[in-house]
């Protein structure tokens, strides 16, 4: 049997947990017996900026970063942030999207408004859109800081994992008093989206 | 999928990870650093292993002299830096060249192509050339922990500091590496004194000089053989000369074109790269940033290609280098236009308070590295200049001397607490000396915040976490004669502008140290704070609040229809609110509403 392969593209804001949410599928990878690289940067980028994940998974990986129209899978915690890096995605690709709203500073300060037509736009891209509601399922679980492991468990249905993979590399990332709530939030967001 | 081995011995590292692994499987005792991004996280994993000792430095010219006092006791040990650390190091890394070493010195260089989170995007292997020091360049976390084994048996045999270069797609990518056991090295602790190894009078370091020369010869030679150094042959119709990420470019781009792999970015061996040219059709250079390696092989008289098509500003992919070898583009989906979303200073930020008064002032901000650089961009838009760490004392007094009474009372220098340890005291010592004006703004949060909460001199705790003792910052600038030294809290506005202005129009050196701490240090998170909230019925919509750009502060645009069935006059385009998960409390914007309409919001 052949190793799948695949490239994943996270976009989020920072502080909205995207490199733990990396993290944790890096580690399920590397449980399951892939190769797999991911690539992000720190520093200046992380100041409530956009924050991507070059992540890379199969037999054997060379190249950190996703070339533009390659990746398989798109997963934006932030709407706007789905479409600033919509060219990723191949054609066909599929995105997991969170509908939060984070207004980038010149919508907060009010010099233009956010985009009303993001899914529409994202709808053009690719008809394989799934839309979540990661924050009010996180919010649901009183447990806001949750939005990533919900936007895993929901990605979840388009990679090439069995579900204890995730489970495992939870327990594997984080420390012991944390891990049942992230397993919860990731259970809560795989029931977001049916299997595919 | 057999190729990977038991889980326990494997794993996911980034490429700083893997170098603090690999210092630590070669038993090395002593690290210090400065904190640079890419570089951080070098020391931070590397002081959890037991049995070292890892410090912060003030700077990277005291790192490197404290891994080189280090190397003279007998024990291996480790400075890292980003690119531009090693300007700041570069001198005693010239003269370790010559003194060689006693225990193994490594220097990490973490250079920053596409400049992420830099002032500059400088390819350190033009210092590898000019110190005559051998570099290393891994192309990815596995070949990181190995090189940086490698780099102290080098160091060791050929008595010479090694420099291990990485880029931020080493540093910060991560992938599959195999952990080892540490071994050592197979001698003892101890200086042995011997001046004419390590007093570098002119008479000594001529004879040093010598055994430099020498040395590059003899690593010239291990470069032929240096299994770092690979042909991987393919078709000949194509060969490609790569090092470091670019490496792992090619392999995506070009799976069977030859490849000559280069793992030593200096010496490079000369008849290796000779045997591959022979044996394809094409060469190309594919290197990021400058033409080090192309200028090599063409001085060989290689035809290749290199830089005529191969981009010299940013980082590759390996969609740039297919494009640039085959020379046809790739067709892909325009990047979507949306609003644009560049990092910005935190909410509860307490430089935004300082730079909102600032404004007010309408002054010349010379500026500095750290987070408070972002204070550069809209809305603030206070700072005027910023060029290294450090450089905003000395700009502000150049300044000062160009305009005369022209500038009296309009340039202030901001400079923040670790940057200031770094290298703004001598500024300050300068200003004093030479009889300036300037006024410098001295940001203490507490912490080395921009590359992710450093401790430093001033905040009373080492990179183990003892306890320690703090650099008194008013004593300090006064005991560098600086008469007028306040201390403001800028979160209170009001404060901070009445004696900004008393102090700049002051004729003599003045020290303002705006106090509080970063908003991200877990002590003040932990702190019971207000929330805040914008009572919507008496929000007239005058942006005052706005102004601050705190990314708590969000604006709700009105049409004509909105206005009026919210209750306001139809021509108000909107109101402002404050997101509660997003508001950190910090009660700078209360008192810019005249209409006092943000309050603390009740339970």
């Amino acid at each position: 049997m052949s190793v799948p392969k695949g490239d994943v593209f996270l976009a989020g804001v920072g502080g909205q947990g995207t490199l733990l949410a990396s993290e944790v599928l890096c580690e399920a990878f590397l449980l399951s017996g892939f190769d797999v690289k991911k690539s992000e940067v720190h520093g200046m980028a992380q100041r409530g900026g956009a924050v991507t994940t070059h992540l890379r998974f199969g037999p054997k990986v060379y190249s950190p970063l996703i070339e533009p129209g390659k990746a398989d899978l798109l997963i934006a915690f932030e709407k706007v942030e789905a479409l600033r890096f919509a060219h990723y995605l191949r054609p066909g690709g599929a995105m997991v999207v969170n509908a939060q709203e984070i207004f980038p500073p010149s919508v907060g300060t009010g010099q233009e408004r956010y985009p009303q037509d993001v899914v529409e736009r994202l709808r053009a891209v690719t008809d394989r859109l799934h839309m979540v509601d990661a924050f009010a399922t996180a919010l649901s679980m009183h447990e806001v800081r949750a939005v990533n492991m919900v936007m895993v468990g929901a990605a979840s249905h388009f990679l090439p994992l069995p579900e204890n993979a995730y489970e495992e590399a939870l327990k594997a990332r984080l420390p012991g008093k944390l891990v049942a709530v992230n397993v919860q939030a990731f259970h809560a967001g795989r029931a977001l989206l049916q299997p595919t | 999928m057999s190729v990977l081995a038991k889980k326990e011995e494997i794993r996911l590292l980034s490429g700083n990870e893997a170098i603090a692994r690999g210092a630590f499987e070669a038993g090395v005792k002593v690290a210090s650093a400065y904190p640079g991004t890419p570089s951080t996280e070098i020391l931070e994993n590397f002081v959890r292993f037991e049995g070292v000792y890892a410090e912060w430095a003030p700077n990277e010219k005291v790192a490197a002299e404290v891994a080189i006092g280090a190397s003279m006791g007998g024990v291996r040990a480790l400075a890292a830096m980003k690119h531009v650390g090693v300007n700041v190091a570069a001198d005693p890394i010239f003269t370790a060249s010559y003194t060689g070493v006693r225990g193994g010195l490594v220097i990490v260089t973490a250079d920053d192509p596409e400049l992420h989170s830099s002032q500059n995007e400088q390819d350190n292997r033009h210092y590898a050339v000019a110190a005559k020091i051998p570099m290393l360049e891994p192309s990815d976390s596995s070949e990181a922990k190995e090189f940086t084994r490698l780099a102290y048996e080098l160091s060791e045999k050929y008595d010479t500091p090694v420099f291990l270069r990485t880029t931020t797609r080493i540093s910060h990518a991560k992938g599959v590496v195999r952990l080892d056991e540490p071994s050592g090295p197979a001698f003892a602790p101890g200086f042995t004194p011997d001046p004419s190894k390590w007093v570098m009078l002119p008479v000594n370091a001529k004879r040093r000089h010598v055994l430099v020369e020498e040395r590059t010869k003899a690593l010239r030679e291990f470069a032929e053989t240096f299994d770092g150094n690979r042909i991987e042959w393919g078709e000949k119709s194509l060969g490609i000369v790569t090092s470091g990420v670019s490496y792992q470019y090619v392999k995506e781009a070009f799976p069977e074109a030859s490849v000559l792999k280069i793992g030593l970015a200096w010496p490079l061996p000369e008849r290796l790269i000779r045997e591959f040219a022979a044996g394809v059709s094409r060469v190309v250079v594919v290197e990021e940033l400058d033409p080090h390696i192309e200028t090599h092989v063409k001085a060989l008289g290689i035809p290749a290609q290199g830089k005529e098509i191969i981009p010299i500003v940013g980082e590759l992919d390996p969609r740039i280098v297919r494009q640039a070898i085959t020379g046809e583009a790739i067709p892909v989906r325009a990047p979507e236009s949306v609003p644009p979303r560049p990092p910005n200073l935190c909410p509860g930020c307490p430089h935004r308070g300082l730079f909102f008064s600032l404004k007010k002032l309408k002054v010349t901000v010379t500026g500095d590295i750290g987070c408070y650089t972002l204070a550069a961009l809209p809305p603030l838009g206070a700072m005027d200049s910023c060029i290294c760490m450090g450089a905003s004392i000395g700009n502000a007094h150049g300044m000062e001397k160009a305009l005369g009474a022209e500038g009296a009372g309009k340039v202030v220098a901001v400079i923040g607490d670790s940057t200031f340890l770094h290298s703004g005291i001598t500024g300050v010592m300068n200003i004093v000396y030479n009889r300036g004006a300037s006024t410098v703004i001295l940001l203490d949060n507490d912490i080395t915040a921009m590359t992710g909460a450093q401790e430093n001199p001033a905040t009373g705790k080492t990179l183990h976490g003892e306890p320690t003792r703090r650099v008194d910052f008013p004593a300090l600038c006064r005991a560098l004669g600086v008469e007028h030294v306040y201390t403001v809290n800028p979160h209170d506005m009001e404060q901070t502008e009445k004696v900004l202005r008393r102090e700049v129009a002051r004729p003599e050196p003045s020290v303002i140290i705006t106090k509080a701490p970063c908003a991200l240090l877990p002590e003040h998170r932990r702190k019971k704070r207000p929330v805040y909230e914008v009572i919507a019925e008496l929000c007239t919509g005058c942006k005052a609040c706005s102004r601050l750009g705190c990314p708590a502060i969000e604006w709700v645009p009105f049409t004509p229809e909105e206005a009026s069935a919210a209750g306001k006059k139809p021509t108000q385009k909107g109101m402002a609110r404050i997101n509660p998960l997003l508001c950190d409390g910090c009660n700078q914007c209360p008192p810019l509403c005249k209409f006092q309409a943000i309050l603390e919001r009740k339970p």
